[in-house]
């Protein structure tokens, strides 16, 4: 997948947690959480969702990588090279 | 013959959960969800936990636990549950206490709690306001040396008043004490502060039933009067499966939802564990338990609007130890009203006072079945402050005391609230000793009460199927 992909991705998975919030307009290096109502919860929910759709193993420490859209996709980029782009 | 419980079920499951309080019934729910196989075992003849309910003649029905949670609960059942559960949950805005020192009725959120403070306790704004930021911005990984005491002497030195309006509730609500870490009170009062305090329309039966449903839905094995007697360990500290009943099942991960002391020593055993551990887990305290009262107005009989929820006390000032005594002086009343089973014509109440099991473990069954009808008799008594005839309305009234509670959750001394702070440790780093073993249930304060329960089972689930993911195929 290209970044492109991850990030589609990570819409896709932030629509389903938080139904409620515009990401029409989310502005991919700010902070998820200045942008919207996220707690450590919905960060959990986001790891375990991509561990279910592609089997990528983020532990704990590293959870802060998921801050904003620029620094998970980046983070995701080396994990998720393999994976085919969605048809 | 007697009938078998697990008549059908495999011979292996990829995860057993051990007992239905809400952090089992929602671990099972997820790890079904994610596609795993899961058994869930329940002794009792009903899921929930002390998520509970129970009938009597004439149609009465009573929850157990408190009504009460904070709205977080909308947002985890909505994730980990249905939208329909989580559109049944309404707010409740009559929240009272009435005690020597003050009577008040709030909403229960910050910009209420703001007013009164500033109005009635006279605080100044500013002092409430970096209260409230302080207790917000408190966070799990915070310095822990702070107890719950020194924080309150430093915002309202000498207000024991104070300190009353905002702990009571959540003593009630969590079994906490003013020794507990600070951050522990921040975390959990910021979620109830924020916007009031909520309760599922319907009542604990039908959110039960809904949750069945759905775990029906996706696959769980639901299994009642299913009594877990052992976990089973091989020699390389790995669960291998559990006896139940007699059968033994096999599995490659548990959640026990038991209690946590009572999973390490009994369930698995000392035995399977270094020393320093099992010491450990001995020293962590548990909890205190809990007696109720269960007042039924005769159908068609009611009552008028008395709030939702009561802190009623007699006794002057905060005092902990007093609110776990026998002779009881303090009480939080639940009113229940026909809106809270909409179709309802019922006007119940119930009476929460926490108590402690050694109060209650020895006596003899003569005094015990005294003691009961005392605590009826001195409910009623103080109800009448209220209710002003009440006693010409019942129709119905018992009692349970922390015996009742430990006969039906199987909970180490009736606890209601599970364990103290410490427990979170032992729980948490359980795996660490026993591969795939796992723990979620009421452990310091944080992961206990409605929302901590459901919010525990998801983060345990995560690290089992974390466990239980193999690796990526190397390409």
């Amino acid at each position: 997948m290209i970044a492109e992909d991850i990030r589609q991705v990570i819409i896709d998975i932030l629509a389903r947690i938080a139904p409620d919030e515009d990401l029409s307009d989310l502005q991919d290096d700010v902070a998820f959480r200045e942008q919207m109502e996220l707690d450590s919860m919905d960060f959990l929910d986001i790891v375990m969702e991509l561990r279910k759709q592609y089997r990528v193993q983020i532990p704990e420490e590293e959870y802060e990588q998921l801050i904003s859209m620029s620094s998970t996709v980046s983070y995701l980029m080396p994990r998720l090279k393999d994976v085919e782009s969605p048809a | 013959m007697s009938k078998d419980f697990l008549k059908d079920a495999k011979d292996h499951y990829d995860v057993i959960v051990i007992g239905s309080g809400l952090a089992g019934l929602t671990s099972a729910n997820i790890l079904a969800r994610a596609g795993y196989s899961v058994l869930l075992l329940e002794h009792h003849y009903q899921l929930g936990g002390m998520a509970t309910w129970f009938k009597r003649r004439n149609g009465h029905i009573f929850d157990i636990s408190l009504h009460g949670f904070p709205i977080g609960m909308i947002k985890s059942c909505r994730k980990y549950w249905t939208q329909e559960i989580a559109d049944s949950i309404v707010q409740l805005k009559g929240i009272r206490f009435e005690n020597p020192q003050f009577s008040l009725r709030t909403t229960f959120d910050r910009q209420d709690f703001t007013n009164i403070l500033i109005k009635q306790f006279g605080i100044e704004e500013q002092v409430v306001q970096e209260f409230f930021d302080t207790a917000r911005k408190m966070n799990f990984y915070d310095d822990q040396s702070m107890n719950t005491r020194e924080l309150f002497q430093r915002f309202f030195p000498g207000r024991d008043d104070v300190v009353r309006l905002l702990m009571e509730p959540i003593t009630y609500a969590n079994g906490s004490t003013l020794e507990d870490p600070a951050i522990t009170y921040g975390i959990v009062f910021s979620n109830f502060m924020s916007k009031g305090v909520y309760t599922f329309e319907g009542g604990t039966d039908k959110l039960v039933g809904q949750m069945k449903a759905e775990m029906e839905k996706n696959g769980v094995d639901l299994r009642i009067r299913c009594l877990v007697e052992r976990i089973e360990v091989d020699a390389e500290r790995q669960v291998t499966g559990v006896v139940v009943n007699g059968r033994r099942i096999g599995c490659n991960a548990i959640v026990s939802n038991a209690n946590l002391k009572q999973t390490v020593l009994k369930l698995v055993g000392e035995e399977h564990f270094d020393s320093e551990f099992v010491d450990e887990t001995r020293a962590v305290r548990l909890n205190n338990s809990s007696c109720q009262v269960y007042v039924a107005l005769t159908p068609g009989e009611s009552f008028e609007d008395a709030g939702d929820l009561l802190f009623h006390s007699e006794h002057s000032g905060f005092d902990i130890d007093a609110m776990l005594r026998r002779d009881i002086s303090s009480r939080t009343f639940s009113f229940y009203y026909p809106k809270t089973r909409p179709g309802s014509d019922r006007h119940l109440v119930v009476s929460s006072t926490n108590a402690r099991y050694e109060d209650w473990a020895d006596l003899s069954e003569e005094d015990y079945q005294k003691s009961k009808a005392d605590l009826v008799e001195s409910t009623l008594d103080c109800l009448q402050q209220y209710i002003p005839d009440i006693r010409e309305k019942v129709d119905h009234v018992e009692a349970s005391t922390p015996r009742t509670f430990k006969y039906y959750t199987r909970h180490l001394q009736g606890a209601s609230f599970g364990t103290k702070f410490e427990g979170l440790n032992v729980s948490k780093s359980l795996p660490e000793h026993i591969q795939g073993l796992f723990h979620a249930g009421s452990v310091g304060i944080i992961m206990s009460g409605w929302l901590g329960a459901v919010n525990y089972g998801v983060i345990v689930s995560n690290n089992v199927d974390k466990y239980l993911t193999p690796a990526p195929a190397q390409v």
